[in-house]
């Protein structure tokens, strides 16, 4: 009866936002560095901010149920942007700030923003561009106003103006903005946010409150979250993580969400604000152990040793230490000086020296880099999610993480695992629909609220953990009948740190076959130690000594995959070294960095006809988009490799 | 040419320029018996962006470098803000508003950025060596003001993420960035830049162009630039003036100057 009491007073994210104004006025809400020092506002102040900038919505005719589009780096003004939308009955859609204009064109047209908040001159060009096809956008209002003084004002606003505007009118709308506020319920629709779609067109997917406070809730709940965490804003704010992690956790507990000063400078802020609580996904934690490796690899000798020998032994009882299993008095001594000769150095150095409960997802992290940072004393976890699921499905509780599996079912999440091994799920999160798109809601949920993942997977006898094991549309079988499991065998690869992606083919086939990107930094690095010289990318990647040592990666990858009875026919027998790096710009990848593997097979058809047909080296011609939009074209001959398989000429005698 | 009265001009864009902010007049230099500059009169109006531009060898070098008192012109006169002088040395310049960047970077590279661009706003300081040293009371308060400003230049010019790296470790395109920086410390009056665009590549200076374009529009910074990239001339600066063999062969608007005889034939040569 209380909770739901709770529940049904704290319906939406500014009734929260009034609780913490009352119950934490003082406590520190948001911080932001600027000019080179941290800015800070208090829950009261931020309030009162934010109510501005919905007053000022109201003086610029805003209605209820209009979308506003948020566009721009993690900065409070734009959370504040899409809570002050939430006051007055409209719906926040943050997007992605880094997607060309025609894919911004495509979701405004789509969620019929009227309004647009932009962070900066780069995105009202943008916005105003678009402008020309999609006619519905009335207000541009941006946050930093460099550049913009010469621009026609009649709808273009400095947020300051219109907060400015808001403060004078609240004679005239405060009471319209109570009223509004107040109607907010628990159904209504808290968020939109669009999913950035491995296949096809993204789709808007609807949150209600109720999704997204639940959702917070039970996870905070979880992990015992409290108003005195800190954490760093610095994922896109159009991703379901960063909104329930900065708004809906935040607002739900009360604690304090930290701005970067500016995306480059990301790693300095997070050392100097040091989270409590803290999401990466695994890229970010792989380019920090590379980073710490390669600077290890130039360190002095008795570093060196020191730092190999302490780590050494991390690995050996770092994680049962973390875990609270029973260590030896003896190992216990020699970690705790470790942590003050390197691990806590490191720790800081990497800016994770308070992390109490630290997250990844969204794509497999290696086993290596998984235990490289548990043995430092970090608390790294893995969870499982997705937008449709409010993000939560499947959290590993402390004391039981491991790298291979993504955890139990989250309080509230009922878990199904299909005959075909899909994933299916059932929870306080689930969305409402995606907007203006009845079909593919009914093809994703059911009329009982089970949703289908559309990745392949399984629960595991007696710890009742959830593996992942591919894409369920991408698990296929070969020429022969054989199980392939694609991202499963790409997860190996990816996990030497001198492949960044690998894409590998094979469904329908007699054999399997593979792309490679080559890692600039890491294998840049390795290249410098080893005296090759390179001029570019592409002379890099395209060097026979990094073919030999790609080649040496590609088949401990098939060693380990050959252990495996059930996928070991996805051994690769032939693959190349990829001139360019798979980019969103040109389609290839999501701007979440996942493969689009339909448009790869696509473009890269003549690459993958020379990996079955027998040839030494293709030549190709690729297109590619620069950041601005102009389009090139550069060409290269490529390599291609046969690598060692094992167990193979047993399948063929027989 | 375009005559341009006492009273300013409109520029291509439509902006209103006003009065004389550098006014050059017959300079002469002479190198011994070489004649760098001959006899070139010329003026800098308040808020514009002016480039001076011509082929290799024209002069242009040695007229910025009249133009912060560098060189010194055997004849002629100059009058900046008001007063009229035939001899200023470089710090005389600096002290009376005009700071300037250098064609080949000239940073304290051991220096981080930060440090370069605090040593732009040297002459800005008050408090004397000693009263620094203790890093207390009103120095403390002069250096915390100090410091303020030049992190509205790093905000200006986004490079809060170098801020703590010694410049000697940064790009080419980032380390003029900062020498940008440096200048803008001083907070000209009228800022000299000498090809700040010289040996980037089309990204950096897509990003240079909006910077000093920035410059001159937020921070309404009198600009005089040497470029060699006729593109990036003609999109930036309001009006141009065009030396060849140390001679001014034109002056006036972009557009004007682009069609001159006497430009095209200084640029592709004429038959003899």
């Amino acid at each position: 009866m209380g909770k739901q009491a709770a529940s049904e007073e704290l319906a939406s994210i500014p009734a929260l936002l009034a609780r913490n104004a009352r119950k934490f006025g003082a406590k520190t809400a948001y911080r932001e560095k600027e000019f080179g020092i941290w800015q800070s506002w208090t829950w009261l102040e931020a309030s009162e901010e934010i109510r501005a900038i919905a007053l000022g919505l109201l003086t610029l005719g805003i209605e209820r149920g209009d979308h506003v589009a948020i566009i721009g780096r993690n900065r409070p003004a734009l959370y504040w942007s899409m809570v002050a939308a939430q006051m007055v009955g409209a719906v926040p859609v943050p997007l992605y700030q880094d997607a060309v204009a025609e894919e911004m064109a495509y979701v405004l047209d789509h969620c019929g923003a009227r309004f647009v908040f932009c962070e900066d001159q780069e995105q009202v060009d943008k916005v105003i561009e678009i402008q020309e096809k999609v006619h519905h956008i009335e207000h541009v209002i941006y946050v930093e106003p460099r550049g913009l003084r010469k621009y026609d004002h009649s709808h273009l606003h400095w947020i300051r103006d219109v907060q400015a505007e808001g403060r004078a009118a609240q004679q005239r709308f405060g009471a319209e903005l109570a009223a509004r506020t107040d109607e907010l319920g628990y159904d209504d629709t808290c968020v939109m946010l669009y999913t950035s779609g491995t296949t096809g067109r993204p789709k808007g997917v609807v949150l209600s409150n109720r999704n997204i406070i639940e959702s917070s809730k039970n996870s905070a709940e979880f992990d015992k979250l409290t108003a005195d965490e800190e954490v760093l804003a610095y994922l896109p704010m159009a991703w379901v993580g960063d909104f329930i992690f900065s708004i809906g956790q935040a607002y739900w507990c009360g604690f304090c969400v930290n701005c970067p000063e500016s995306a480059d400078t990301v790693m300095v802020d997070l050392r100097e604000i040091g989270p409590t609580y803290y999401f990466a996904p695994p890229r970010v934690f792989e380019t920090q152990l590379t980073g710490v490796m390669i600077r290890m690899e130039d360190a002095s000798r008795v570093k060196k040793w020191l730092f190999d020998t302490f780590m050494q032994h991390a690995r050996k009882v770092g994680p049962q230490i973390l875990d609270g299993k029973p260590v030896g008095l003896w190992d216990r001594f020699k970690y705790w000086l470790g942590d003050i000769v390197i691990y806590g150095p490191l720790k800081n150095m990497l800016g994770l020296s308070r992390v109490r409960v630290g997250y990844t997802a969204g794509e497999a992290i290696g086993p290596e880099i998984f235990d490289f940072y548990r043995s430092l004393g970090i608390n790294l976890k893995q969870l499982y999610g997705q937008t449709e699921a409010s993000v939560f499905i499947t959290l590993q509780p402390d004391g039981e993480v491991r790298s291979d599996t993504v955890g139990v079912p989250g309080p509230g999440v009922e878990i199904r695992i299909a005959e075909n091994g899909e994933v299916f799920y059932r929870s306080p999160g689930v969305f409402v629909e995606y907007y203006r798109n009845p079909e593919s809601t009914a093809s994703t949920k059911d009329a009982e609220g089970w949703v289908a993942t559309g990745d392949a997977g399984f629960i595991e006898e007696g710890t009742g953990h959830l593996r992942i094991i591919d894409r369920a549309k991408d698990v296929g079988k070969m020429a022969d009948g054989r199980m392939f499991a694609p991202k499963y065998v790409e997860n190996k690869l990816k996990f030497f740190p001198n492949i960044l992606e690998a894409v590998v083919f094979g469904s329908g086939r007699e054999f399997c076959t593979a792309f490679i990107n080559i890692d600039l930094t890491a294998v840049g690095n390795w290249a410098e130690r080893n005296n090759i010289a390179y001029a570019s990318y592409q002379e890099l990647a395209a060097h026979p000594k990094v073919y030999e040592m790609i080649q040496g990666h590609v088949e401990e990858v098939n060693r380990s995959i050959a252990q495996d009875e059930m996928l070991s026919g996805c051994q690769i027998h032939r693959f190349l070294i990829l001139h360019k790096e798979l980019d969103a710009d040109d389609g290839e990848m999501t701007r979440t960095r996942k493969v689009r593997r339909r448009i790869v097979e696509e473009k890269y058809a003549d690459l993958i006809g020379a990996l079955y047909d027998g040839s030494k080296e293709i030549y190709t011609e690729t297109e590619v988009t620069y950041e601005d939009g102009r389009k090139g074209k550069i060409s290269a001959t490529l390599e291609i490799r046969d690598a060692a398989v094992v167990g193979e000429g047993k399948v063929a005698a027989q | 040419m375009m005559d341009q009265g006492v009273e300013g001009y409109v520029t291509e864009d439509g902006r209103q320029i006003g009065g004389v902010l550098m006014a050059l007049q017959n300079i002469t230099l002479r190198f011994g018996g070489v004649v760098a500059l001959r006899d070139i009169s010329f003026d800098i109006r308040e808020g514009e962006i002016r480039a001076i531009i011509g082929p290799n060898g024209a002069g242009k070098t040695s007229m910025l470098n009249v133009i912060n008192g560098f060189y010194h012109p055997q004849e002629g006169q100059i009058t900046f803000g008001g007063k009229t002088r035939s001899r200023m040395r470089p710090y005389e310049a600096a002290k009376q508003g005009i700071s300037r960047t250098f064609q080949n970077v000239a940073l304290f590279t051991g220096m981080t950025t930060l440090d370069n661009i605090m040593a732009g706003r040297t002459l800005k300081m008050h408090r004397n060596f000693f009263w620094q040293m203790l890093r207390h009371g009103p120095a403390l308060e002069e250096e915390i003001e100090h410091r303020r400003k030049v992190e509205e230049i790093i905000d200006f010019l986004e490079i809060e993420h170098i801020r703590r790296t010694p410049v000697g470790q940064l790009p080419y395109g980032l380390q003029k960035r900062v020498e940008l920086g440096r200048a803008l410390a001083a907070e000209p009056s009228l800022l000299l830049l000498d090809e700040p665009m010289a040996g980037m590549n089309v990204e950096e200076k897509e990003d240079m162009s909006r910077f000093i374009l920035d410059v001159n529009d937020q921070l309404g910074t009198t600009i005089a630039l040497i470029e060699h990239d006729m593109g990036v001339v003609m999109d930036l600066a309001d009006r141009v003036v065009v030396l060849d063999y140390g001679k001014k062969i034109a002056d006036g608007l972009p557009s004007e100057v682009q069609n001159d005889q006497a430009v095209i034939d200084a640029y592709l040569g004429v038959p003899h």
